[in-house]
């Protein structure tokens, strides 16, 4: 069950915000009101009037509109050409009409927008402003928006809290998605919590101007992940994510003196297309025993950096070396054979193969290697016996070794990518947004792993677009604007806000 | 089943029904499942062909009693089995660049080449060296044929990513001129006004089964494809070729090599196919006519789908095709109709075939011939009411 | 000599290739309509050679050109429709169900057309033609380029047409979406599914009326197999083409050159295999491929079904 008898309401003029954490309930409930699934039951009324939303067409009839996660515009056309998709009235296209509508509702919301830009080359804080421009485009009145603030900046966040004000002036209804809580108390009106589908407590306005923030959080808390299964050590981590600036616990850094694991020498990689930038120039260093952090905005060049030091992308320019040795000419199992790996961000895009059994995905880069296969010829019971091992080691809930990667769930698929990487000799392991869309108890092996990793003499590279995460995490952390790396920052007291700080601090691109 | 609480479900697949049910009630359900996805198509296509003969005025069950006399009575049997030795090949070769998601459309050409190359250098070869060596350098000359003509589309593609299906299709075109230009040039038969090779005397063509007519290339054809099926199913150069049908992404991530997977299984593939030409010249007729193309991989095709891409599979297949194919000589030329009405009989297998796995889909039934990729963006289509996050 | 050489072979080229261009400028612009919105018809094949049949007992039973393009339309268009049910809408793989509608429209007009008329094959008069006033009179060329049937001048009005679509109309913006990026036509509230059926019709459509073209005025008469490949170079013109209409215009009329340089060849006297010169549209095209390889494109959503909540 995803969403078991939940009951909402937003009002005009108020910031709804539904807190909960991954896995909770949250995008289905979205999706049902969006139109892209139907309810099994219940229903759905606008204005008090029961609607029937079956499709997203429908949705935006009846006056909501949603900014989902992943952007719905097409990178090929121009803003403005979004913006006219899905017109059906009238046969060539309005675009002078379109133009002065796009200036009336920047206006309203306080940002602007160049019309004729190519979608696909905006930041991304300006392509979510042109998503919700697109959500008001048609007279909405409902504004849905699920997990804005994943890929902004700080000073992005407070922009968006700035355009979420002035749409409560014009009276719009906001419902506002996160499982951040200090996001949520910064801009709610009205929380609800849901918790495995169900909806576990809701607080007013009234409740949260009474009660002081260590209350409502600790509450909220309370609500969000319950009382009788914690342990007093989850709580920890839990002030430990709430108290992130702070920058608590577990951070490695490797001795001063210690051999440099992986170095990168004005290291160049060219683009792939689309929202890759590629990387420019970009020189690195990690000691045994540290743990690095790269932070900033996605399609910045992380996926360019992750893979030109795997030996998926070529080196345009600049030298990868590992322990030393200049390996940019190798590919990619030479470097595995090295040490070498890489646990990718894209879990079912190129992480597993979704249609062999987790037996074979947990030994994918080591075919041909004994005692798996021999001659060649495979040796099923070595490879089951193995599997089984690593699946027991890494906690992967699975009913048996031989079920096909792609009937695990997604936290499961990640620790097959993890045991499949760490489980073999790892010395140097770049990880890209290892805990994403993970929940909280697996979130905490994962960093747990990676600081056992750094620990036992091996090192670590994170990339991330989770500042909090890089703050609990990494010694040091460099920060990845449009292919470049612009800055260092020691972790410490106000690291977080430094980062940020950089984040937006060179041009125009990286401002949210 | 997901576990929504501790468990985010990025992967959003549930198991279905049958993957939960107790193992001996899938076996079961397995093999049915098999059954139906084979035969009913075929049940289908021959129950449409009946109502398409009867439109046209042909008695449909003259029609397929005179498959099966053509097909099986008698003797008839070994003529099927003869017909499939080629068809068992191509299809085979079709096998092994499927898997990796590669579709060689090029059978044709390379196929026609190798005929070639083989009634060209035949008569020589026989005439001058002991019969074993003679078919056999022929025979590896024919998978030489074919395999080279596998290169330029192989090559456009791993270095290019050029779509295959062009290239294979247009260099298809293209050797079936060049075979043809060769028949009716350098190759052609001087003691004869048509245009044709030279006819290999029979004691020199490859050895029948004794009191058959069933030559050594049908069990050629055989080994291959339980030596293909041990490949693909047991070797990693076998897993290598799967991931890169399954996940070509992944099989970058993974450090496969890609380029040479893809030029590899194209080789091989033509090696297969130029080796069909060899069992079809060398085992039945001994000559090449000019613009003779019998486009067996055209109508090879469907099965290889039916069979799931599994090389065992294939050999039930396409004897039934053999004996469809054989039979039907005999049935189309008593009804009067082109034989090119078994083209449409293969189509609508084909069509058949996959409006069943769409309906096997929506009941669950387990896997799939189609990649993955597709395989599972059907299952999230099904997933509407399930989706757990 | 050679100056009556020239005369005769460059006439007969020029205006060979104009008639071999047509069929083929045709079908390749319905492909591109199709690939711009994501689905990619290798069965084109099939439907010219169902639009080619169809066409020709149309012109042949109802005594007029027009019945034919018309027929040719109708059943280009229903060909196409088994693509739309089985692979828009129900999402089965378009490279399985080309190859079977390739393989049916092969089959079911060889032995149509055996049925019908028995071995025989009966030929059609020439098609009624429409000189352009002044440029008809060019020397050489102007007899052949600026006096064509009617249909032709409709067509490349209708390859403009299609091009302004494209550009301009909401259809047509819809259209590039469906290709480019489905989820977010969906969001926008357009089914995907429709919007690519009609694309897909529209394809049959004039892949039906280049086969028409094709039996009736390029041939006069419908022999099985006879488009001989032209469907799959289509496919390679409008994919070579990127998208643009216009270049699938001078495309066609490139590859239909290579295809009338055999007769032109007869016609003028000179002597060469009819098999190499029949190869030299499909090495020009491997040429083609070669020297452009990096350069051809592709919508992203290209024969990807689409489906709703799938990522």
């Amino acid at each position: 069950m995803a969403n078991d008898d939940v009951s909402l309401a937003a009002r005009h003029g108020e910031v709804h915000c539904l807190l909960g954490e991954n896995g909770a309930g949250k995008s289905t409930l979205i999706s049902i009101l969006s139109g892209m699934l139907r309810p099994d039951a219940g229903e759905i009324r606008v204005d008090g009037k029961v609607v029937s939303i079956d499709a997203p067409r429908a949705a935006l009839e009846f006056g909501v509109g949603t900014v989902y996660q992943h952007s719905t515009l097409v990178p090929a056309l121009t803003v403005l050409q979004n913006l006219l998709l899905g017109e059906t009235r009238g046969l060539t296209l309005k675009t002078e009409a379109a133009r002065a509508r796009l200036a009336e509702v920047a206006a309203t919301l306080g940002v602007e927008v160049d019309p004729d830009a190519p979608a696909g080359e905006l930041a991304l804080g300006r392509q979510q402003q042109v998503e919700i421009v697109k959500a008001l485009w048609r007279g909405s009145r409902v504004l849905i928006l699920d997990e804005p603030t994943s890929m902004l900046t700080p000073q992005g966040v407070a922009e968006l809290q700035k355009v979420l004000r002035r749409l409560k002036e014009t009276g719009i209804a906001v419902i506002f998605i996160t499982h951040k809580l200090h996001e949520a108390l910064a801009v709610a009106d009205r929380i609800t919590i849901l918790r495995a589908g169900r909806v576990v407590g809701a607080l007013d306005t009234a409740q949260l101007a009474a009660t002081s923030r260590e209350e409502v959080q600790a509450h909220i808390v309370r609500l969000m992940f319950g009382e009788a299964s914690r342990e007093v050590a989850d709580v920890a981590e839990l002030r430990t994510e709430l108290e992130s600036e702070e920058g608590a616990g577990g951070v490695e850094e490797g001795a001063p003196d210690a051999d440099a694991l992986l170095e990168l020498v004005r290291a160049s990689a060219r683009a792939v297309g689309g929202f890759d930038p590629g990387i420019e120039d970009i020189s690195l260093m990690i000691r045994e025993g540290e743990i690095l952090g790269v932070a900033g905005l996605d399609g910045n060049g992380q996926r360019a950096l992750a893979e030109v030091i795997a030996g998926e992308r070529p080196a345009a320019a600049g030298e990868i070396r590992l322990y030393g040795a200049p390996v940019q000419r190798l590919d990619v199992s030479a470097r595995q054979k090295l040490g070498l790996r890489y646990v990718t961000d894209d879990r079912l895009g190129e992480g597993i193969v979704t249609s062999l059994p987790v037996s074979l995905n947990l030994f994918l880069k080591r075919i041909g290697q004994r005692p798996f296969w021999r001659n060649g010829r495979i040796e099923r019971r070595s490879v089951d016996r193995e599997a089984r091992l690593l699946v027991d080691a890494f906690d992967v809930r699975t009913p048996s070794v031989s079920t096909r990667a792609g009937a695990l769930s997604g936290g499961n698929v990640q620790k097959v990518v993890l045991a499949r990487e760490l489980s073999f000799d790892p010395k140097v392991v770049v990880f890209h947004k290892p805990t994403y869309g993970l929940d909280l108890r697996t979130t905490t092996t994962v960093r747990d792993m990676i600081r056992g990793l750094a620990r036992g003499g091996g090192a670590a590279l994170v990339i991330s677009t989770d500042l909090d995460e890089l703050l609990d995490l990494c010694g040091r952390i460099l920060v990845l604007s449009r292919g470049r790396l612009i800055g260092e920052v020691e972790n410490g007291p106000n690291a977080g806000e430094r980062v940020g700080e950089l984040m937006i601090g060179v041009g125009d691109v990286v401002a949210a | 089943m997901t576990d929504v609480t501790s468990d985010t479900a990025l992967s959003p697949e549930t198991r279905t029904p049958v993957e939960r049910a107790a193992p001996s009630r899938r076996l079961v359900v397995d093999v049915l499942d098999v059954v139906i996805r084979s035969i009913v198509p075929v049940l289908l296509a021959l129950g449409a062909g009946a109502i398409l003969l009867l439109a046209l005025g042909r008695d449909p069950i003259t029609f397929y009693s005179n498959i099966w006399k053509g097909g099986i009575e008698l003797t008839a049997w070994q003529d099927s089995a003869v017909r499939a030795a080629p068809l068992l090949l191509i299809a085979v070769g079709l096998v092994v660049v499927f898997r990796a998601n590669i579709w060689n459309l090029g059978y044709n050409g390379q196929f026609l080449l190798g005929a070639a190359l083989i009634s060209g250098f035949g008569p020589r070869l026989v005439g001058s060296e002991p019969r074993w060596f003679a078919l056999v350098t022929l025979t590896l000359l024919a998978g030489a044929a074919g395999a080279v003509w596998t290169l330029v589309p192989a090559l456009l593609k791993a270095r290019y990513e050029t779509n295959e299906i062009i290239t294979t299709l247009m260099m298809s075109f293209i050797g079936v001129g060049v075979a043809n230009i060769l028949i009716k040039g350098p190759f052609q038969d001087p003691t004869v006004n048509i245009p044709q090779t030279r006819v290999l005397p029979l004691d020199k063509m490859l050895p029948a089964i004794p009191g058959t007519r069933i030559h050594v290339g049908v069990l050629l054809a055989l080994a291959a494809a339980v030596i293909v099926h041990f490949v693909l199913t047991r070797t990693s150069f076998g897993l290598r070729l799967q991931i890169l049908g399954a996940n070509p992404r992944a099989a970058r991530h993974v450090g496969l090599n890609v380029p040479r997977l893809i030029l590899m299984s194209f080789l091989v593939s033509g090696l297969l196919i130029g080796m069909a030409a060899a069992a079809d010249i060398l085992g039945t007729w001994g000559y090449v006519r000019a613009n003779w193309n019998p486009a067996y991989g055209d109508t090879v095709i469907p099965f290889v789908f039916l069979a799931r891409l599994n090389a065992l599979a294939l050999i039930p297949f396409v004897i039934f095709y053999a004996v469809l194919s054989t039979g039907g000589d005999l049935a189309t030329q008593q009804a009067s109709l082109p034989t090119d009405f078994l083209l449409v009989l293969v189509a609508l297998i084909l069509l058949f075939m996959t409006v069943i796995e769409y309906l096997g889909r929506r009941r669950a039934l387990g896997t799939s011939y189609l990649t993955p990729g597709l395989e599972q963006a059907l299952r999230y289509s099904r997933r509407r009411r399930k989706t757990s996050k | 000599m050679s100056e009556l050489l020239t005369r005769t072979f460059m006439t007969a080229l020029i205006s060979g290739g104009l008639l071999a261009g047509v069929p083929l400028m045709f079908t390749a612009v319905g492909e591109t309509i199709s690939e711009r919105a994501g689905v990619l018809n290798i069965g084109l094949e099939g439907m010219m050679l169902v639009g080619a049949y169809v066409g020709f007992i149309g012109a042949y039973y109802g005594h007029s050109f027009w019945a034919g393009f018309a027929a040719g339309i109708g059943g280009g268009a229903a060909t196409s429709l088994v693509m739309v049910v089985l692979c828009v809408r129900l999402g089965l793989d378009q490279i399985v169900v080309g190859i079977a509608i390739t393989l049916a429209g092969e089959g079911i007009t060889s032995v149509l057309q055996d049925s019908q008329f028995g071995g025989t094959y009966p030929r059609l008069g020439s098609p009624p033609t429409i000189a352009i006033p002044g440029l008809s009179g060019i020397p050489m060329v102007g007899k052949s380029v600026f006096d064509q049937p009617l249909i032709v001048y409709l067509g490349f009005a209708g390859v403009a047409a299609v091009s302004w679509i494209f550009r301009r109309t909401n259809a047509g913006l819809n259209l590039r979406a469906a290709g480019e990026r489905p989820e977010a036509l969906d969001a926008a509230g357009i089914s995907v599914v429709a919007t690519r059926s009609y694309a897909a019709l529209c394809t049959g459509a004039l892949a039906g009326l280049g086969g028409a073209y094709l039996s009736t005025v390029g041939a006069g008469t419908f022999t099985p197999f006879m488009t001989q490949g032209q469907g799959f170079m289509a496919i390679v013109i409008a994919m070579l083409a990127r998208g643009k209409p216009l270049w699938v215009v001078l495309g066609s009329f490139l590859f239909g050159i290579s295809l009338s340089v055999a007769t032109a060849l007869q016609l003028a006297g000179i002597n060469i295999s009819t098999d190499l010169v029949n190869m030299l549209p499909f090495i020009a095209i491997i040429v083609a491929l070669v020297a452009f390889a990096r350069r051809s494109y592709l919508p992203p959503a290209l024969a990807l079904p689409y489906f709703r909540g799938a990522r």
